[in-house]
Parts: structure tokens; sequence; C-alpha cells
């Protein structure tokens, strides 16, 4: 079996040596040009004038382009959003964020097209801008006609009933993605008036779909390709858009072929990033901490334009309950519409917003309650139903769990079939010795006055599946050759999480070979059509499964063939360790695939794969949106300084569950990449942003993704192991977004130890990301010095 | 110079027509074709363009993005395509970063193999301050570090140790022909002073880890470069009866080296000062004379009393530290005066330096405190505070220390002196910190250095899991 093992990632030998081609790396033909954007230095305006004449005058410069100066033959100015038609490439009559494009240069390098793109002139008359969301509810600034609101039960007369009520709100910062490798893409003209693109996008069809919008021209016409990204994380689901556009009108006006990649700083001006938002909870409780009725309010800043805002914020409702079975609850979404940088995906996908309101609430409840927050999150959890699922008989795990044979369902009415949250999680508190050690914490915490250490267990789950079911489909092409090698392609693309080894090991599996066998070749929209942007986790899950499909109609054709040549039945051939078994013979693979080829067999197959199960009315909120869930439970310790606010982690420990993982050792990385990144999201990465609505953090020097340091010094990760219940494709689970919101474990850890430098009266309300200044606050205020 | 001589993976390169202020990193990629070596941020923060560079002195790993073609002249530059050996067999470090997953997306991670061969050849255990400057953002460091532990005892390849004996070898930069000049690039701090009289408009240039971002980021052109690290004699430090001159081409690395045993907490704030790789290009001179109000530096050589040698043409001057600093971005230095070195006592038992950054390591501080009392018979002899970050300069606590002199050494007088402190400074409040953080912040550090003193636990980086 070759699914299963832990191989490197198929890059690392050329990770290690440099020899990885990213989209900038790709030698560019004779007379490549390059393009820089000048941006808007105004948060809402309307454009009165622009002098571009030292821009076209600066040495290097061949074009520029703007709303203004548009040539006749491209029409309309394009389009770049991925979701409604809101986005125009470069800013038509009104500017609406400080960093949005205006005018667009052509030029002979890189740097050229920079410099000159800094001598435009744009005169603007200021419009109102709305930075808040304060400022765009009091505007009634927002996408859709009102706020969302999804139900079930009523959450209000389960308050009103509940012998304790708790209000709080709770502000959540957003984050930037920092991929290491910055937005970049290449325009190659076509013979033929076509375009081909090379883009670091994870969402080539997107790429040439925006692109053949913009150069009116048929899809077929246009082609893109990707080879792998410096990382992505949902910040090239949309964000490359403008880029390749940009790039693929040059080309045409030129005739040259046009090169695009963002400086950071302008990466960071330009691009949209993790939506932050305000979240407003009431929950009625009783004395022991069980939840019976629950209100949340979702305040989500957007930005200037749609984007993907309302799937984002419909997965955070989505994940309101996290592992909590809440009978009764209403939630309210507000999408609203703000002058700064347009919010888009980024790993989670809402998700871990719509998470950490519902462990903040558990946190806030357990304080009220005097209760060990486990004892809380246990007591709400909801009921396992087994190792079985439902109808294979009575056995309802839990301790916590009454006797109760009818199914729970999520607040969007999907019936839980699969919770596994009981087990794992006593497992992690076991291995982590998680409520020993906290003792052992508040005992330190009695004799250091001026350090104080923190503990929090975590649980995560997370809904697996695109929520525009349309979207949950995914092709492959395999060929065999005629020497016996391999070739894979498929749709998703490669950003670091291993997708192309995964899908190559499922691949090798069907032929017996060994993964090394299987060659991988770059994402590429001639080779399959139509396909998803790799999201929602889904990479492997969908391309897995489509590629295995192809594989499998090839192995069946020429197992077809040998069994036929031995006169026995194509099910008695077997494919194993490089070579075809039947009837007692051995034959190399290579030596069938050769037989095949002479024999007239054909070698090559697509394949295609659809998630089966769900349904999903979004205007109803209910359905079943995802095949399955994902889960996982953290127990992060943390220690502050209460003089400073300074904090780190010392500990931490994660149980996280990939089904029986394709490749644990990729799964692994996928687990500490996210976490440490989950924990950044709340603790060090702050984005701000000025009173005129400019981001004044557009560079590492000011925005602080973790550094080597800032990781856990003990670090366990394990993962759980056991097979997914759903058919996926080796049993597994996906993995890129669940283990992100582990990371939350860090976030209540310190609000755990800001509670020990108080007499436990005052809720500690620490909002995120938790900076150094933000814990002193909450400190201050646990010492009654605020 | 018209013309720059270096070994590039061991291979004699002699560039000429080049802008001064062309970047290595450009130079690598554009010209030279080698992509390996990456653009993360064209600023110094990321380490994706980390470059091994040899010379006389060592080998240091520098950031490509901010080192200037004529600041490698006379070395030897090893890039990760140059890591490999013969045949492409690969470094222990790049063979541990495969066996223990240390690359997902791998665009960073050149830039750590670079990092981790040059700690590899010094031996080093200390990872994370080696690779405090490379950030990734796949990883979370775990994998990174698993492999440079496994690398650790794998000796080192005979390739790697080429450098050090070839850079000798390299012939100095040559006219050139035709070419303009690369810059001036004076050899002796005589020919610095007058050039420098001559030319008070001149641009200096020392590690550009600052200079080299006006041209990076804000995209300027620099009048007349003059590139200052072919001056040896300024890069020493001398051990003069109580006190260090450090000559101000010392580089903040150097510099921390030579204070660690003398001043173990300016050292280890010394430590987080940027990143390895800055540290390595950094020099104190630069340091003081940009004039930064956060500096790091600064504060703790104000608090320790630190005296600044100014040089203009024949003329020299000294004055303490604190009074080079005038105002925001404005230092007492006159046309064609430059720093020459600085001088720093050797004793302070009771100096401590807190640096308080969003992030630990590589951050620029919101604020950052040096605290160096003398106390006797119970009482404060004399108190030296200083601050970065929480004024237009780096500055003295003045109404602080006049609160401690002669007061008992309680926490009465700290409380008294915390109450100064606020008539000492009114900081700003900006991306990396509020006002009242600062101001907040900063009295709390002075009752973190009484507990310090006192020997109760004060740091979260000491506390072990």
């Amino acid at each position: 079996m070759t699914m299963g093992k832990p191989l490197p990632h198929d890059s690392a030998p050329l990770h290690v040596t440099g020899q990885a081609r990213y989209a900038d790396d790709v030698p560019l033909p004779a007379g490549a040009l390059h393009l820089a954007f000048g941006l808007s230095s105004c948060a809402h305006g309307t454009i009165t004038g622009m002098d571009l004449a030292a821009v076209r005058a600066a040495p290097g410069v061949v074009a520029v382009f703007s709303a203004e100066d548009w040539p006749k033959g491209f029409g309309e100015m394009p389009d770049c959003s991925p979701s409604v038609l809101d986005e125009p490439l470069l800013a038509v009559g009104r500017v609406h964020y400080i960093g949005q494009p205006v005018f667009l240069v052509v030029a002979d390098s890189h740097l050229a097209a920079r410099k000159a793109a800094r001598l435009g002139r744009v005169a603007y008359d200021e419009l109102p801008a709305l930075l808040t969301v304060d400022d765009a509810l009091a505007a009634n600034s927002r996408f859709e006609q009102g706020p969302v609101i999804w139900a079930k039960g009523d959450a209000a007369g389960a308050i009103a009933r509940a012998p304790h009520v708790l209000e709080g709100t709770f502000e959540v910062g957003g984050q930037e993605h920092f991929y290491l490798e910055g937005q970049v893409a290449l325009a190659l003209p076509a013979e033929d008036g076509g375009v081909n693109v090379i883009s670091s996008t994870q969402h080539p069809t997107e790429i040439q779909h925006k692109v053949a919008h913009a150069l009116h021209l048929p899809m077929s016409a246009v082609r893109v390709e990707t080879r792998r990204m410096g990382g992505g994380f949902g910040g090239k689901e949309s964000q490359g858009n403008a880029l390749a556009i940009a790039c693929a009108l040059a080309a045409r006006a030129t005739g040259r072929p046009c090169k695009m990649r963002y400086d950071r700083d302008d990466d960071m001006m330009i691009t949209g990033k993790r939506h932050d938002l305000r979240i407003r909870y009431r929950v009625g409780h009783d004395a022991e901490g069980r939840i019976s009725g629950i209100e949340f309010t979702h305040l989500f800043r957007c930005g200037w334009s749609q984007d993907l805002s309302l799937p984002v914020a419909d997965r955070a409702m989505l994940h309101a309950d996290n592992c909590y079975h809440l009978p009764d609850i209403r939630i309210e979404s507000h999408r609203l519409k703000t002058n700064t940088q347009s919010a888009t995906a980024y790993r989670g996908f809402g998700g871990p917003q719509g998470i950490v309101g519902i462990e903040r609430v558990i946190d806030h409840v357990a304080h009220a309650t005097g209760r060990e927050p486990l004892e809380v999150r246990l007591l709400n959890f909801y009921r396992s139903n087994g190792t079985g699922g439902p109808g294979s008989g009575t056995r309802f795990g839990g301790p916590h769990s009454p006797a109760n044979s009818q199914p729970q369902t999520t607040p969007f009415h999907m019936e839980m079939e699969d919770f596994i949250g009981h087990e794992l999680v006593a497992e992690l508190e076991k291995t982590s010795n998680y409520l020993a050690r906290k003792a052992e914490i508040a005992a330190w915490n009695s004799t250091n006055p001026i350090l104080k250490r923190g503990i929090a267990l975590v649980p995560v789950k997370f809904g697996i599946s695109f929520t525009l079911t349309w979207l949950n489909q995914a092709g492959a092409l395999v060929h065999v050759y005629q020497d016996g090698s391999v070739m894979l392609n498929h749709g998703g693309t490669e950003m670091g999480q291993g997708l192309n080894q995964k899908v190559a090991q499922v691949v090798a599996d069907v032929f017996g070979l060994e993964a090394a066998a299987v060659k991988i070749t770059a994402t590429d929209t001639a080779k399959v059509p139509n396909t998803s942007a790799t999201a929602a986790s889904s990479g492997s899950d969908l391309n897995g499964m489509a590629a295995r499909a192809a594989a499998e109609t090839i192995r069946g054709r020429m197992a077809d063939f040998i069994a036929d040549k031995h006169q026995t039945k194509a099910a008695s051939v077997r494919f194993e360790a490089g070579l075809v078994k039947l009837a007692g013979e051995h034959y190399a693979f290579a030596q069938v695939a050769a037989w095949a080829y002479q024999a007239r067999i054909s070698l090559s197959s697509t394949g295609y794969y659809a998630t089966p199960k769900i349904t999903w009315d979004r205007v109803k909120g209910r359905g079943r949106p995802f095949l399955y869930f994902a889960y996982g439970a953290a127990v992060t310790e943390v220690v502050l300084d209460t003089l400073t606010g300074e904090n780190r982690m010392l500990r931490v420990d994660i149980l996280h569950d990939t089904g029986t993982s394709l490749n644990p050792a990729l799964d692994i990385g996928q687990v500490e990449g996210a976490f440490v990144q989950g924990a950044g999201w709340l603790t060090t990465e702050e984005l701000v942003w000025n009173g005129k609505g400019g981001l004044t953090t557009h560079a590492p020097s000011t925005y602080k993704i973790p550094a080597c340091s800032d990781r856990p010094p003990v670090f366990n990760v394990a993962l759980w192991g056991k097979p997914n219940r759903e058919d996926t494709v080796g049993k597994s689970k996906a993995v890129g977004e669940p283990p992100f919101n582990l990371g939350i474990s860090a976030l209540m850890a310190l609000s755990d130890a800001v509670a020990a430098c108080g007499d436990g009266s005052a809720y500690v309300a620490l909002d995120a990301p938790a900076t150094a200044e933000r814990v002193l606050m909450a400190v201050r205020r646990q010492q009654g010095n605020v | 110079m018209s013309e720059i001589a270096f070994l590039l993976n061991g291979t004699p390169v002699r560039v000429a027509g080049e802008a001064p202020t062309r970047t290595l990193l450009d130079f690598l990629r554009e010209t030279k074709g080698l992509t390996g070596t990456k653009e993360g941020c064209n600023e110094g923060d990321c380490g994706a363009c980390t470059v091994m560079v040899t010379d006389a002195a060592g080998t240091r790993a520098l950031n490509a993005c901010i080192l200037f073609l004529p600041q490698v002249q006379g070395k030897a530059v090893r890039t990760v395509e140059g890591l490999c050996g013969p045949q492409g067999a690969l470094h222990p470090v790049q063979t541990a970063m495969v066996d223990h997953h240390g690359s997902q997306c791998g665009f960073c991670t050149p830039g750590f193999c670079v990092s981790m061969a040059v700690g590899h050849l010094q031996g080093r255990r200390d990872h994370d301050t080696v690779l405090a400057g490379n950030l990734c953002r796949c990883t979370g460091y775990a994998p990174i570090i698993r492999a440079a532990k496994a690398a650790e005892s794998a000796p080192v390849p005979d390739w790697m140790t080429t450098d050090a004996f070839n850079v000798a070898q390299i012939s100095s930069g040559g006219a050139g022909g035709e070419a303009p000049p690369l810059g001036f690039s004076p050899r002796s701090v005589d020919e610095l002073a007058d050039w420098y009289q001559a030319n008070p408009d001149a641009t200096l240039i020392a590690g550009a880890t600052d200079v080299g971002l006006w041209v990076t980021k804000q995209l300027r052109e620099l009048p007349k470069p003059t590139f200052l690290n072919g001056i040896a004699e300024m890069a020493r430090i001398e051990r003069q009866g109580d006190s260090l001159r450090v000559g101000a081409g010392v580089t903040v690395e150097a510099l921390r080296e030579a204070v660690a045993p003398l001043h173990p907490s300016f050292a280890e704030m010394l430590r987080r000062f940027a990143s390895l790789q800055v540290r390595n290009a950094a020099t104190i001179g630069g340091n003081i004379a940009n004039g930064s109000p956060i500096g790091d530096a600064p504060p703790a050589l104000i608090a320790l009393g630190a005296t600044l040698h100014l040089r203009q043409g024949g003329t020299r001057r000294e004055l303490p530290l604190e009074a080079f600093f005038l105002d925001y971005r404005k230092q007492d230095r006159r046309p064609g005066e430059f720093v020459e070195a600085v001088t720093i006592p050797a004793h302070a038992p009771a100096l401590r330096i807190y640096k308080l950054s969003k992030r630990f390591d590589q951050d620029i501080s919101a604020a950052c405190g040096g605290f160096n009392v003398v106390l006797n018979d119970g009482k404060v002899q004399s108190a030296r505070i200083a601050f970065g970050g929480m004024a237009g300069i780096p500055k003295r606590a003045a109404a602080t220390e006049a609160a401690l002199v002669n007061q008992p050494w309680n926490l009465a007088t700290i409380a008294a002196a915390r109450e100064a402190m606020a008539q000492d400074f009114t900081p700003l409040s900006d991306m990396r910190a509020s006002a009242a953080y600062r101001l907040t912040a900063a009295q709390n550090m002075l009752t973190r250095y009484f507990h310090d003193l006192a020997g109760h636990p004060v740091s979260v980086l000491e506390v072990a899991p």
C-alpha cells in the first residue's frame, strides 16, 4: 500500500535546493513587460482629476491605463470579482478604499513600473468613509437587503426561561494571509488572439473565466497553468484575478508577454484579509452551565466589495455551534460594507469566527457558574452516536449524554451522525494530563505574583464540503505511457499542503506502484476543465476521488486485456509492488502497459467525482451542507507577565482527526502549521487601520506572524486515526482548515491566565488578537486598576 | 570603483555597469537566473532571500534583498543553489529538511536552508536565534527545528569550507573600463573623513539595513552612495581600561558577542534586535546615526553612560550619547560629520534592558527601557534610565531618575518614580502600541526592575514548560 505512507512532499528535494519553480521564477521570453498599479490614497471619494504625465514620461514606461484612458478596443472596464460584478480592475469615477488600483503602468522592468506608479497625481473629492462596524451599521451599509437570520427552536423563549442569563460582546480581529510568495501572474499572448496565463492561484478556472470575460474570448481561448504556490491560505482564491486580467489586457495591447507581481506592501494594501467581526451574544444557562437558549449576532466587516463575504459569513453561522448541542438558537449575521480592503477567503472561511464565538460563550458560562470549563464543554457536547452511526444500535456513548435515541441536530437542522468529541477529548485529557496540570498551575500561580500561567482545552468540529453545493465536484486526467510511466493531472492546486503527493499516492495505489512512479504535473485548465478552487479543505477529498476513478478506469482496461490474454477473469488480476499478477504469472507493470498499447487499448482516462448526500437551502438555513465533520482538540498552556502583558505558549497537546490518513506526515504538518497560524490570528497578528482608513500594518515589519520561537516549545501532535464513516478516498478526512481552529485554545488559555490575576469576580472578556497590550489591559481590569 | 569582484557559489564574478544600489537579490534573480533565492518582503524581514557571505571575518547569513552589490566586493556569496555538493549531493540540512518534512509550500525553504547551513557550519545549537529572521507561514516551525537538530551531528561537507580559503584569492575591485563607478568605497577612516567633508551630501551606507529600504521601498535615488564596508579599522572593538571602544562599523551581532560577558541583559536584548541576518549587516554606528526614536541599542547605551565619538574631517569631538539626539530624526551632527565610534563602560552590574514588542523575536520595540542604578547602603546612589519608543528620540528619564536618587531602594520609592515617569514621557499611539499602554508598561518596567534585582522571576522567556 502506498496510501497511508508518511512520504515527504513530492517537491521537497526541489524546495530545499531552490529548484522548485514558482510563477516569478519562470524564465521570461525576450521583450517581456512588467506591470504595477497606482493605488488610491483616498478611502472614499470621487476622482476629480488624474495627472499621469509624469508616469508616462518615466524611464522604461511603455503604456499607462486608467478608466479615463482606456483603449476603445477593450470595451468596458473589466471586472475582477468572483461573485458579483462589483470590482472594476481600475477605479471608475470613484474610489472605495485606500489601496484600490486606480491606474496601471506597463514598463520594461518591475522596478521601472513600481517607480513610475508612484508618480501619478490623482485628485479626489472626499466622501464620508465608512471604516468601522459602527460606521457601517449607522449608515445601513451592507451586502444583501438585511441581516441573514437562521434559527432553530425558540431562542428568546429559552433564554427567558433560563435560570441564568449572560450577555457579552467580543471583538475578533482579521488576519493577513502572509503567503511568503506574493501575488503574481504572467500572460503570454498566443498566436490566435488567445492567451496563456501562469498564475499563482488556488483557482485556475476562475482566472480563466475572468480573463476570458475581460478579453471577450471564449474560455477555450484562455489557458491557465499553476504548478505551485508559495502559500495560499485562501488569499489566492480570488485575489489573483486582478493581476491575471491586467497582464492579459496588457499583453493584448502590446503583443508582448506581461508579468505582474505585487511588492509586499502593495500586496497587503490591495488584497483582502480574513474578516474581522464583532460578536454579540445572549445565552441562557442553568447552574451547571448547560446552555438552553442562545442568540448570536455576527457583525462582519466585509470591506468595499462583496467578494466571497456571503459564503464566509454563512460558514461562520454554520460553525456557531462548534461541538455543542444548542437546541434553541438564533443567529443574526450582518455583512457590512466598509471602505476598506475587501475581506476574503482565509483558511476556515468564516468557520473559525463562528467557533471562537461559542468558545467565548462557554468560557464566560464557566466563569459565571464557577465550573471547570472542560466540564461545561462536555456537558454541552453533542451526544456520541457510537461507532456505527444511526441505526447501528443503541449505544450512545459519552458519560454526560442522556440516553436518548432522538437524533440531535445542528442549528441548521443537519442530523449529527459522526460526533466523536467525547472519545477524542477523553483521550486528549488523558495524554495531556490537562486536569492535573490545571491544579499544578493554580499552585504555581499562588506563589508567583508577577507571572501567571493558564491552560485550556478546546475541541473543534469542522464541516467538510463547499456550501455552494455545485462546487463539490472534481476532475482528473491520468495517462499510462507505453513504458509504464504514469502521468497525473487533476483540478486541485498545490500550495504547500502536499495535495499532489496525496493524490499521487492514491493513483499509485490503484496501479500497485510506488508514489514516485507517478509523475505529477502542473494544474492546467487545458487538461482538466471546470475545476473548483482548491479550498474548503476539499483538495484531496475531491481530486483524490476523481484521480482514483481515472486510474481505476485504466487499470480496468489493463486487467480486462491481460485477463483476456490468459483466458481468466479480470477480477482475478492484481496490481501489486510494480507487478501485474494473475493465474500464477507475474509481469512488470511496464510490460503490461506496452502490450496493452500494442493491442490498441486506451491507456488514458479522465475521472470525475461529485460529493454525494449533500443538500443545502441557504435561504432557509436548512439541509446537509456537509458530507461529514472533522474533529480535533487542543490543550494549550501559556504564561503571561502581569506587568507588560507579554505572553507565550509553553506547551501544546493536540489530538486531531484526519480519518484514515492518506499521509500522516503531511497531515501532522498541516495540523502543526494550522495551529500556529490560528494562534497567531488570536495573539500577535494585529491589523491596524488609521483614522483615514489607511492600513498601517502593511509589511512584516509591522504585521507580526509567528516567528520560530513563538511555536510552543513542547508541541505534541497525534492523529486520531480512525476511519471516516463516510466513503471518502481511503476513508480519510480533510485536514487543511479544521486544525486552524485549534489555535483558539491559545486565546482561552490566556483568558485562564488573566483570570488568575484577580479575585474571580469579573469575567476576563479578552478580545482578539490578544496582543501584549490587550492582555495587560485585561490583567488591569482583573486587578481593579481600570 | 567601477567594477566589483566576488565569488558566487565558488565561481569568480566581475560586475560592472550596474547601479550601485542594485540589490544582490535582483542581481541573482534577474541577471544570473539564480531564482532559488526568493523575494518575500523586500525589506529584510522574512529571510526568504537569505544568502551566505564569507569574508576574512568569517561566514554570515545576510538578506540579499537589502544588500547592495558593492557590499559584497571581495567576498564569497553562496546561495541555496550553492549548498549542494559536486554531483548534486545534498547538504545535511537539506537532507534533514526533506526527511523531517520541513518544507510545505517551499517558498521560504531556500532561505531557511541557507540560514541553517551557516548555523551548521558554526556548530550552533541555538536554532530559534539562528532562524529568528526566517518566516514560515506553513509549517509552524516544528519540523524545521526537528530538521535543524537532526543535522547537528552531521559533519560539515568539504565544499562548505572552500569559500573561506578562496575568498582570499579574489582580486580587489577593478577599474572596469568605461563603466560608471559603483559608488565610492573608502578604504580608511581618513579617506572617509576627507571625502565626507568635501561631499556632505553623500549617502553613507554601512550595513544598509535601513538605507536599503530607502531604495527598495521608498524607491529613492541616493546621492553619492558611499560604502563603508571596506574600512576595516572602523569595525574594531578595543578594550580601553574600564571601557570598550566600539568602532561605528562594528555589526550589532559582533557587539552582542562582545558585551555578552559584560552585560548579559544588554546582550539578550541585542539577541532580540531584529534578526541574525540584520544584525550581521547592521552596524552600531548606523543604528545611532540614523536617529530612530526606537533604536534599541541607544536606550541601552544611554543607560550605560556611553560616549559618542564624532568626526568631521580632521576634527573630532565627543559627547554623551543622549546629547546626540536632539529631536525627532534630528541629531547633533554637522555637515560632513560622521559617527566614528562609541565608548561603553565595561562595568554596570545592575544594568537591565527590557524590550517590549508585539512579537519577541525580530520585531521593532513598542518601548525599550534601559535601567542602571547604583545602590549604596540600601539607597540609590545614581540612576541612569532611558527609553526608546517613548518620545521622538531615545531619551533619558530625568524626572524618574531624580525621584530615585538618594532615596531608599524600596517599592515606595519605585511608586514615586513611576509617578515621575509621566513627566518624562508623552508617548504616541501607533500600530505597535497605544500611548496609554506605552506609559503603563514603561512604568511597570520600573517595578519589574525592582523585582528583577531582587531575584524574582519576571520574564516569561525564562519559564520552563
